[in-house]
This record gives structure tokens, C-alpha cells and sequence, in this order.
């Protein structure tokens, strides 16, 4: 870089770069965030090559059903003949598609919302803010089962859905830190500068507040894949015959008061406690981190 | 002002359903004569503000509707549902409420120690694991490993008091696992504030003992944070409701809730969501109440 770009505001650079690979140094130091970090890039492989290093094909029923585990399926096999291992290994893929992307939605929307109501005040704050009230005395599970009823289940509906609920939530977190920006120096500096109300939000705030969205979109994607798992659960979520961990559960769980087949249920709930622990192990680390 | 809005948002989100009640209600085979006969008689014909402010008349006379799969009142199905959630909230509430004020306080005394962290990261997992993993998770290990506890949430008909919460314990105790970490990390929080401030240490060097501090400041002032979440919390616990009665097959409002909105049974689906709405609201209103009361700060400034 420095050799494209002989200029002199190489200075100020390397401070906010060196505030940066601080950040990350204590990033790296923070057990609970690297943790976290190692167990989403192993889910994350496996959402990719997940087929590929599987011993077998996930949907392959031909297997005989419902066996217990043993050497060929580690897991054993569910009610339809499926190895549960392979299963497993493929399940994060849907998942890790759309709870990211939900997160992303809202947190794009809550950003924007939280911005011009922090910054502007007045009306616009009243009504957004009664609007998040509602929003927020209804659960996002009954929401979303309500709307995906009427719009019918795709997954572009969970995605618009869930990110949709999260904007106003995001928003107030949003809101809360550009109120507290708002009255320093800097602000006031660039409005006496004739900046308009546009670029004082996102130039000159919006990096000011970062970090609480950054912390905020982690915690969003634990209560993503929360939503997405529970909705997968009630049958408006991720549809089959996709080997998703929350749909196997879906299956299976009525055998579990037999009291037998325990493995067709057990080893698809461990991996999204994996999953969202890792998550919020992350989430926390961060939050630890950049607060300070 | 929110009940308005509340009001309105459910009103919108029944009109996003699929255009034709009436289509929905007698299937694909009815003449389309009987469907506009349907659709004038449930009054879905008119104008969208017209049924708005129909609905919201028939609401202030606490007048529900007709429920359009099982054509009788709605009250009449919701009422004992939402009884029977309340049983399980209530369960769930009794155990989580000292549970993960103790755990928070707790965590609070020794901070920094093993307990604190051993409390706080397992309080951050539980919140964060679906409440049907959690529920699965309990199955397994108190009704089919060790065998301790029925796996169906519905206890025989004619029960006594005891049977009945021992059948609700295991559903209560998934929804307890997703809300202890939130109070817990609050109760703690409040613990921690009240530890660091002047007047505990004020108390302490008046020479009152350890317990006493503890006691008569020190909670005081911590729980106050503590319970303005429980109250948000309520409208999670109602959430969480529809999938743990589902998955122990329990005849509540959430599960109401679920087969309203498979069957496409509107009335029912609007009444239910305004149902559980209201009850978030009345929640957050006691908690407000009894937030004012504890708190003489607010207390004295409402008298004056």
C-alpha cells in the first residue's frame, strides 16, 4: 500500500491501523472468542464439503432403518434408513445460509432506522419507537409462524421474516449509541461545516458506532439460528427431505417416547448446541473486547 | 398507545393471509356462489377499515368471534388453553425465578472466581440452545436414561395438584434453561453495581456484618433491574410455549396457536396473537407497578 500511495497521511493510518491489530491481538488472546471461532469454522467446512467427506449419501434411504450405532454408521440409522453420521456432518448447510442472511437484513434495516431516529429525533423517533414496542410484546416465533401461514414457507419468507422482526430490535441498539454520539464535538464540527444530514450519519457517526452493531449482529445470529431451528421444529422453516439438524429432530423425536432410538434425536441436538454455544462464545468474546 | 399499535399490527398481519376466507373455509369445490355467501356473512367483503374497526368494536365487548374450524366461539376453546399455559408458565416461573436470582447473586459474591464463571457461561449457552434441543436434551436424560419423570406434559384427566406439576416439570424446566441466563445475568449485574457503590461500602464501615449488608442494601437495590427483565422475558416464556407444546403435545395457547395457524383458521389465529400480546402488556404493567413500589426513589416522587 504504502509504496502505491506515497502520501503523508501515512500517520494517521498506521494509528487507527495499530488500534485495529490491537483489537485483534486481544481477539486472539480471548479464549472463549477463539473457541467459539474454531467450532463455527468446523461447521462451516462441513456446510460446504459436508457431502463430499460424509461416508455416505444423506438421503440415501437404502440403509437398513432405525439401527443402532456400530462401525459403518457411527450414529447408527434413523426411521427411514438414513445414516444419521452423514446426516449430521451435512446438516449445517441451510442453517448457515439463512441465519446469516436474516442477520444481515436486519441489521442493514436496523442500522438505517436506528441512524435517522437517533439522529433526526422527534416524530419519526415517536413512531418507530411505538412500532418497536408492539413488535417487541409479540414473540418472533408467533410472528413468523402467522405471516409464514399466509405467505406460504419458502426460504426467502424465513429470511424476509426473521429480518424483518429483527430490524427494530437492532434499531434501538442502533439509536441508543448514536444518541450518545450525537452530542460530541466531532458532530457539531461537521454540521458547522455545512456536511449534510446524510453524510454526518453514515461518514461521520456511523464508524463511531460499530463495535455495539458488530457485537449486536452476533448476538442476532445466535437468536437466528435459534428462530430458524425452532420454525424448522413447527414445519415452517427448512423443508425436507434436506438433512438440516432441527428437521431430523422434527422426525424422529415422536420414536423418543418409546423409549428406544435415542441416537436419531441425540446427535443432531448436540450439533446445534455446538453451534449456538460457539456462537455466543464468540459474541461474548467480542463484546469483552470491544467494549473497552 | 402500544396496545393500538399491537391491535393494528395483528389486524395487518391476518389481512397479509391468503385473499379468500371463504375459498379457504369450503375448499376448492365449493360453487362460488357459497363462498360469497360466506365471505358477506363473516363480513370480509368490506372495506379493509370497516373490518378494523368491526373487530376492534366486537374486542371492547370481549366478543371474539367464531372460530372458523370448529365453528363455535373462539373464547370457548382459548380460555381453557390459555388456563393450562398459565399452569405451565407458572411452573416454569417458580423454578426459574429464585433459581437464577440465587445463581445471579451468587455469581456476583464470588466474581472472577471459578462459581462466576462456571454460572455465567453456563447461563450464556442455556439461553442460547433452542428450547426444544434443551427439552430433547431433558427427555433423554430424566425421562428415558434415568426415568424419573413422565415425557407427555398432559397428566391423566381427574389428577391431583402434585401429579399434575410433576407432568409439567419437564416441559417448565426447558423453558426454565432459556431464561435462567438472562435474569442471572442481570440479577448479577444488579449485585455487582450495588457491591461497588458508596452505600455498601458506607453500610460495611458502619460495621454491620457481611449478611446483613447483603441483605438489607445490597439486594434491595440489585433486584430492581432484575425484575423489569423478568417481565420482558414473559413475552419470550409465551413463545417458547408454542414449541414446547408441541413437542409435549400439551393442549395450550401456543399449541392453539400452532394448529390456528395450520388449519388457516383466522379468528382463532388473531384472537390467540392479540391473546399472548395482551399478556406480554399486563406482565410489563405488574412489573412496572411493582418496580415503583420496591423503589422508594419513584415511590416518593409519584406521591408528591
Amino acid at each position: 500500500m504504502s509504496t502505491a500511495v506515497p502520501a503523508p497521511p501515512a500517520v494517521e493510518l498506521s494509528q487507527a491501523s495499530i488500534a485495529r491489530r490491537e483489537t485483534l491481538g486481544q481477539l486472539a488472546r480471548s479464549k472463549t472468542f477463539i473457541t467459539g471461532a474454531i467450532i463455527i469454522a468446523f461447521w462451516v467446512f462441513c456446510a460446504i464439503f459436508g457431502t463430499k467427506i460424509a461416508p455416505h449419501d444423506p438421503l440415501d434411504q437404502s440403509f437398513p432403518q432405525l439401527l443402532g450405532l456400530s462401525r459403518t454408521y457411527p450414529f447408527g440409522t434413523d426411521q427411514l434408513g438414513r445414516d444419521v453420521f452423514s446426516r449430521v456432518l451435512a446438516g449445517a448447510h441451510d442453517i448457515l445460509i439463512i441465519a446469516p442472511l436474516a442477520t444481515l437484513l436486519g441489521i442493514v434495516g436496523g442500522t438505517i432506522i436506528g441512524l435517522v431516529t437517533g439522529y433526526f429525533r422527534g416524530v419519526v423517533d415517536d413512531v418507530v419507537s411505538r412500532v418497536v414496542d408492539a413488535v417487541l410484546a409479540l414473540p418472533l416465533i408467533v410472528i413468523a409462524v402467522t405471516v409464514l401461514v399466509g405467505l406460504g414457507h419458502s426460504t426467502l419468507t424465513v429470511i424476509v421474516v426473521i429480518g424483518l422482526v429483527f430490524t427494530p430490535i437492532v434499531s434501538r441498539t442502533v439509536r441508543a449509541a448514536v444518541l450518545a454520539e450525537r452530542q460530541l464535538d466531532y458532530v457539531a464540527a461537521s454540521k458547522l461545516l455545512g456536511e449534510r444530514a446524510p453524510y454526518v450519519m453514515f461518514v461521520e457517526i456511523l464508524p463511531n458506532v460499530m463495535a455495539p452493531i458488530v457485537v449486536e449482529a452476533t448476538v442476532r445470529l445466535g437468536y437466528a439460528i435459534f428462530a430458524v431451528a425452532g420454525l424448522t421444529f413447527l414445519g415452517f422453516g427448512v423443508q425436507p427431505p434436506s438433512p438440516d439438524w432441527a428437521l431430523q429432530i422434527a422426525d424422529n423425536y415422536t420414536l423418543l417416547n418409546a423409549g428406544t432410538y435415542w441416537w436419531t434425536v441425540l446427535f443432531p441436538a448436540l450439533a446445534i448446541i455446538s453451534l449456538v454455544v460457539a456462537v455466543n462464545l464468540v459474541a461474548d468474546g467480542l463484546a469483552r473486547v470491544l467494549s473497552r | 398507545m402500544t396496545l393500538f399499535v399491537l391491535s393494528i399490527l395483528v389486524f395487518a398481519a391476518s389481512q397479509l393471509l391468503p385473499g379468500d376466507i371463504g375459498r379457504n373455509v369450503l375448499g376448492p369445490f365449493a360453487s362460488s356462489h357459497d363462498v360469497q355467501a360466506l365471505n358477506h356473512e363473516l363480513g370480509v367483503d368490506r372495506p379493509i377499515y370497516v373490518q378494523y374497526g368491526d373487530w376492534i368494536w366486537r374486542l371492547a365487548h370481549a366478543n371474539l368471534g367464531m372460530s372458523l374450524e370448529y365453528k363455535v366461539p373462539v373464547a370457548s376453546l382459548l380460555g381453557p388453553s390459555l388456563i393450562n399455559s398459565l399452569k405451565l408458565a407458572t411452573v416454569a416461573f417458580l423454578l426459574v425465578v429464585p433459581l437464577s436470582i440465587i445463581g445471579g447473586v451468587f455469581a456476583a459474591l464470588r466474581r472472577g472466581h471459578l462459581p462466576d464463571r462456571v454460572i455465567t457461561l453456563t447461563g450464556l449457552s442455556l439461553t442460547a440452545v433452542p428450547e426444544f434441543i434443551s427439552a430433547i436434551m431433558l427427555i433423554l436424560i430424566f425421562g428415558l436414561l434415568l426415568n424419573w419423570l413422565p415425557v407427555t406434559a398432559a397428566s391423566p384427566p381427574e389428577s391431583d395438584v402434585i401429579t399434575q406439576v410433576k407432568y409439567l416439570l419437564l416441559p417448565g424446566m426447558a423453558l426454565v434453561m432459556v431464561l435462567f441466563g438472562y435474569i442471572a445475568r442481570m440479577a448479577r449485574a444488579g449485585t455487582i453495581e450495588a457491591l461497588d457503590s458508596d452505600y455498601t461500602r458506607t453500610a460495611y464501615l458502619k460495621g454491620l456484618d457481611t449478611r446483613t449488608v447483603i441483605s438489607r442494601h445490597v439486594l434491595r437495590n440489585s433486584l430492581l433491574p432484575t425484575i423489569a427483565v423478568i417481565a420482558t422475558q414473559m413475552g419470550y416464556l409465551i413463545g417458547g410455549l408454542v414449541v414446547i407444546e408441541k413437542l409435549f403435545n400439551y393442549n395450550g395457547i401456543g399449541q392453539r396457536i400452532y394448529t390456528a395457524a395450520l388449519n388457516k383458521d383466522f379468528t382463532m389465529l388473531q384472537s390467540g396473537v392479540l391473546v399472548v400480546g395482551l399478556v406480554y402488556l399486563t406482565a410489563t404493567l405488574i412489573a412496572d407497578v411493582l418496580y415503583s413500589l420496591l423503589n422508594p426513589r419513584i415511590r416518593y416522587a409519584a406521591a408528591e
